[in-house]
């Protein structure tokens, strides 16, 4: 069994692991850093549960080896909250709308949606649907998943209007 | 953790060179999304990889000075999407690898897996047949020019010898310009799906817009490897815009295929696909070449 040294920078903090090189992004990030958003679904890239942003994307962290994670920049749903550890608006919309019940899928979908919540273009509810298909969910039936996606981007649209005229 | 037993990490293209040499058994990584999940069965257990997902030099794509437009082989599927270049010369390939799966695999997915894999449902490889593709290969015996028609040998199998690594894709300027293209993945689900049928055309009409002066049809699926439509394609030279040209395409499709029946879809209703895709697809290119089809 090999072993290796990985650098990278987690939810905004540069951390080091020694890994054994057969691990997969997933098994290092709830394995050995405890971020146990990161759900063991299918953990053949099927089911989404396991996402979270490199550099900025969404990528199944089942199906990325933990050794490729060197030098990138990877934020999990922990990232989202604040210091204090107070829930961000996307999460917060999740609950409002109803789109959690078991809650297995919803890190996952979380992450999916950050590309949708922090663009600029409003994205239709038919390009929530397609930004979001990568992540399944046995529970909701999605409609309000995408409603929640759909009133957090409305809601960042228009607080960036707002910001941008003062 | 991965069941597999070796993990050699190339530094650059010609330390991947080397490696392949030394460790001839070894398989190529690229982004994973076939080896990976395997990985997760028994079928490969045991292996020896070769990772050259950190080699940046072999991701891009640019226009050489001829217009070849040229894409190394470890850009993603969602890079291919987005790129200016992708955009202005074959749009249809940006489509096509739009339908991959979902975003998570469109952003580790990369095209020179695709076609390495050699699978005949690859999304990518009916348009880059159809758009007479050729494949840089590299080994230390120098580089070889491979016509991407002649790469395929068998179902899952590719003439990627001993030693060699896939460094470029290119699509010739001949093959793009004032040529307009059409994919329609057929399957069962609008994502996270494989195709029951892929098929890709694109058309050059003649300067007037009345006719056909180059038409290239491609399907995945069809056949145990993607195959190109040939007999339709010299049919339908110089043949105006009409609905006999329809026919002609549809029809001569079948020619060139053998689908055959699998748990996703029987053969009989394949041949269905392979003449409706084909008539559509090619409505639809003949549309974006500003063309109008008369009947
Ligand atoms: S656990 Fe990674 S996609 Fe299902
Ligand atoms: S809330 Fe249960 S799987 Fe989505």
């Amino acid at each position: 069994m090999t072993r290796k040294t990985v650098t990278c920078t987690i939810n905004g903090k540069r951390r080091e692991f020694s890994i054994d090189v057969r691990s997969s992004l997933s098994e290092m990030l709830r394995g050995e850093a405890s971020l146990d958003s990161i759900k063991h679904g299918c953990d053949v890239g099927e089911c989404g549960a396991c996402t979270v942003l490199i550099d900025g994307r969404p990528f199944n962290s089942c199906i990325y080896l933990a050794v490729w994670a060197e030098g990138k920049e990877i934020l999990t749903l922990e990232g989202l909250t604040d210091t204090k550890g107070t829930i961000s608006d996307i999460q917060q919309a999740f609950m409002d709308e109803g789109a959690v019940q078991c809650g297995f899928c919803t890190p996952g979908f979380i992450m999916s949606s950050i590309p949708i919540i922090t663009s600029d273009t409003p994205a239709s509810r038919e390009e929530i649907r397609k930004q979001v298909s990568g992540n399944l969910c046995r529970c909701t039936g999605y409609e309000n998943i995408v409603n929640a996606i759909e009133k957090t981007q409305k809601k960042r649209i228009e607080e960036r209007k707002g910001s941008g005229k003062k | 953790m991965y069941d597999f037993k070796t993990l050699y990490e190339a530094s650059s293209v010609e330390d991947a060179l080397r490696l392949r040499k030394d460790h001839p058994k070894a398989l190529v990584l690229a982004g994973g999304s076939d080896i990976l999940i395997k990985l997760r069965g028994e079928e490969i257990s045991g292996c020896e990889l070769i990772s050259i997902y950190a080699l940046d030099e072999l991701r891009g794509v640019c226009l050489e000075e001829d217009g070849s437009l040229l894409i190394r082989p470890l850009t993603s599927f969602s890079d291919i999407t987005m790129h200016p270049l992708i955009k202005q010369c074959v749009p249809v390939l940006g489509e096509a690898v739009d339908q991959i799966g979902g975003p998570q695999i469109r952003n580790i997915g990369t095209i020179g897996g695709n076609i390495c894999n050699g699978v005949t449902s690859a999304d990518s490889a009916s348009t880059l047949k159809a758009y007479d593709a050729v494949l840089e290969l590299a080994s230390f015996e120098g580089i070889r020019i491979l016509p991407y028609a002649e790469f395929n040998l068998g179902p899952g199998k590719v003439d990627l010898r001993p030693g060699e690594l896939l460094t470029g894709i290119r699509i010739p300027r001949e093959s793009w310009e004032h040529t307009y293209g059409e994919y329609i993945k057929y399957a069962m689900r609008r994502a996270m799906d494989i195709a029951t049928l892929g098929c890709s055309v694109n058309v050059r009409l003649t300067a007037d817009k009345q006719r056909i002066d180059r038409l290239r049809i491609a399907f995945g699926v069809a056949a145990p490897t993607p195959v190109r439509g040939r007999t339709a394609e010299a049919a339908a030279i110089g043949h105006a815009l009409d609905a006999a040209l329809l026919d002609i395409v549809g029809e001569g499709s079948l020619a060139d295929v053998m689908p055959r029946t699998s748990w996703r879809a029987s053969k009989e209703f394949r041949l269905h696909l392979v003449q409706e895709l084909a008539r559509r697809a090619t409505i639809a290119a003949i549309g974006k070449a500003g063309g109008t089809i008369n009947d």
